[in-house]
């Protein structure tokens, strides 16, 4: 199955993120930060055919160019996502996420005693490691199931 | 040195270390010569948690060189009960003070705070963070007692939640060390310590008793295992049990085999044992005023 055959229309002007790993489509909007009161109109597909990945999930986000920073800490949950660009119905820019050295704010440290936990004017920040993240302040290592350590305003 | 901040033990190069180290031995030498070093100087304490000797030591030791304290007081009594954030407290009192001592039951608290404030701020236990002043004079200990190079230590207790623990263990990685680690396995090293540990090539060896490796040990450094840490007092009883030395412990183990604590301890050393030559934890803790005087002296510019 094509993008052309899937049910979602296709957007005018906006962001697709493509070929996100089957099953994370809603972590990439939380991640993204788009929820029901963001505005924005999205389209999303989960568990499409896809010759690369078997099955994968897919979102479109209208009226909105995601930056490059946006969208790197996506690799951490959705390592062969594409990110297209689109204006007037055409692709302009095309690129794959890439794994950013530090992700600032987005996730929550796991560790409930983790000062950036508390009330204080402090974001989040976490080295990327080969095979996980490690927050810069309590110094505990995440190495799966990021998705749950999204933060929720 | 040029440290701003003494947040983490991982901060602390070899040259630093044996820098602070030789300062202390020359200030433990003649403690006299070091009176006016620092007067006037002004050194905030913001203790969010009870403490006794690193409070104390430090008082002692900013007054030894010549300076005083200014300290925040029990958290009950101070702006902090009213809400206050731990980055507008250490701004305030960065105003009144040269350097600022941190304790906060919280991990990552001391480095937080290092973002907001100018003057050098000195971590003092950031939750089951780090402690690496105590580090510090763990290593002048060791070091007068059995030297830093060729060295097979045992750590043993709760090294989960132990931060004396994690900031020694990652500070002996700049030495060649042996590090035998015995715990039970609920309170083993956490993942981020062994994985530091595993980043610097550290020789080191887990067991969940003592037995095995006492007798190749220059250094056992004992910990206490805490009763909170357990879902009951029965399992509690039982496990510490197994963590508990005393005299007779200590007749397998070698001569000169030094005992060490960062103390309190409640029962993981018997007191039969503070008469042999192997206990050496009051003087561990008595070598805190030298070894801070050496780093607030570096700190504060001892070097002008």
């Amino acid at each position: 199955m094509s993008d052309q055959e899937l049910r979602v229309s296709k957007i005018r002007n906006g962001t697709v993120v493509d070929h996100i790993a089957a099953g994370q489509a809603l972590n990439v909007l939380a991640i993204l930060g788009i929820d029901a009161d963001s505005g924005e109109t999205v389209s999303v597909g989960m568990r499409v055919p896809s010759d690369r990945l078997g099955s994968k999930d897919i979102v479109k986000v209208e009226g909105r160019e995601l930056s490059q920073d946006e969208v790197d800490v996506l690799s951490l949950i959705a390592p062969a996502a594409t990110i297209n660009i689109v204006r007037e119905f055409d692709v302009v820019e095309k690129h794959r996420v890439e794994r950013p050295t530090v992700v600032t704010g987005v996730l929550s440290c796991p560790n409930h005693n983790c000062i950036t936990t508390e009330d204080e004017p402090v974001e989040s920040r976490f080295d990327v490691l080969d095979d996980g993240i490690r927050c810069q302040y309590c110094e505990t290592i995440v190495r799966e199931d990021f998705a749950d350590h999204i933060a929720v305003e | 040195m040029r440290h701003d901040h003494i947040i983490s033990a991982k901060g602390l190069s070899r040259d630093g270390i044996v820098e602070v180290l030789d300062r202390a031995a020359d200030i433990a030498a003649d403690p006299s010569a070091w009176g006016d070093r620092h007067e006037g100087r002004l050194l905030g304490l913001c203790f969010f948690e009870p403490s006794t000797r690193t409070k104390m030591s430090f008082t002692a030791a900013i007054k030894r060189l010549g300076g005083d304290i200014v300290d925040m007081g029990p958290v009950d009594s101070s702006s902090v009960k009213k809400g206050e954030s731990l980055a507008d407290t250490v701004r305030v009192v960065e105003g009144y003070a040269d350097a600022l001592v941190l304790r906060h039951p919280s991990e990552g608290s001391a480095r937080m705070a290092s973002e907001f404030v100018d003057v050098p701020l000195i971590n003092a236990g950031d939750g089951a963070g780090q402690h690496p002043t105590q580090t510090l004079l763990d290593l002048y200990t060791i070091r007068e007692s059995a030297g830093l190079d060729d060295l097979t230590i045992g750590i043993m207790g709760d090294l989960k939640y132990g931060r004396t623990v994690h900031s020694l263990a990652h500070a002996l990685t700049n030495f060649d060390v042996r590090q035998h680690f015995v715990s039970p396995e609920s309170l083993r090293l956490p993942r981020s310590v062994r994985y530091d540990l595993h980043e610097e090539g550290a020789q080191i060896r887990e067991h969940e008793t003592l037995d095995p490796v006492l007798s190749e040990l220059d250094v056992l450094y004992v910990t206490r295992i805490q009763r909170e840490r357990f879902p009951d007092e029965s399992e509690y009883r039982a496990v510490a049990g197994e963590y508990q030395i005393d005299a007779e412990t200590l007749e397998d183990a070698r001569d000169d085999l030094t005992v060490m604590h960062p103390l309190p301890r409640v029962d993981e050393i018997a007191y039969d044992v503070d008469a042999t030559d192997h206990a050496a934890y009051f003087q561990q803790a008595q070598n805190g005023v030298p070894v801070r005087m050496a780093l607030l002296d570096l700190l504060l510019g001892g070097d002008r």
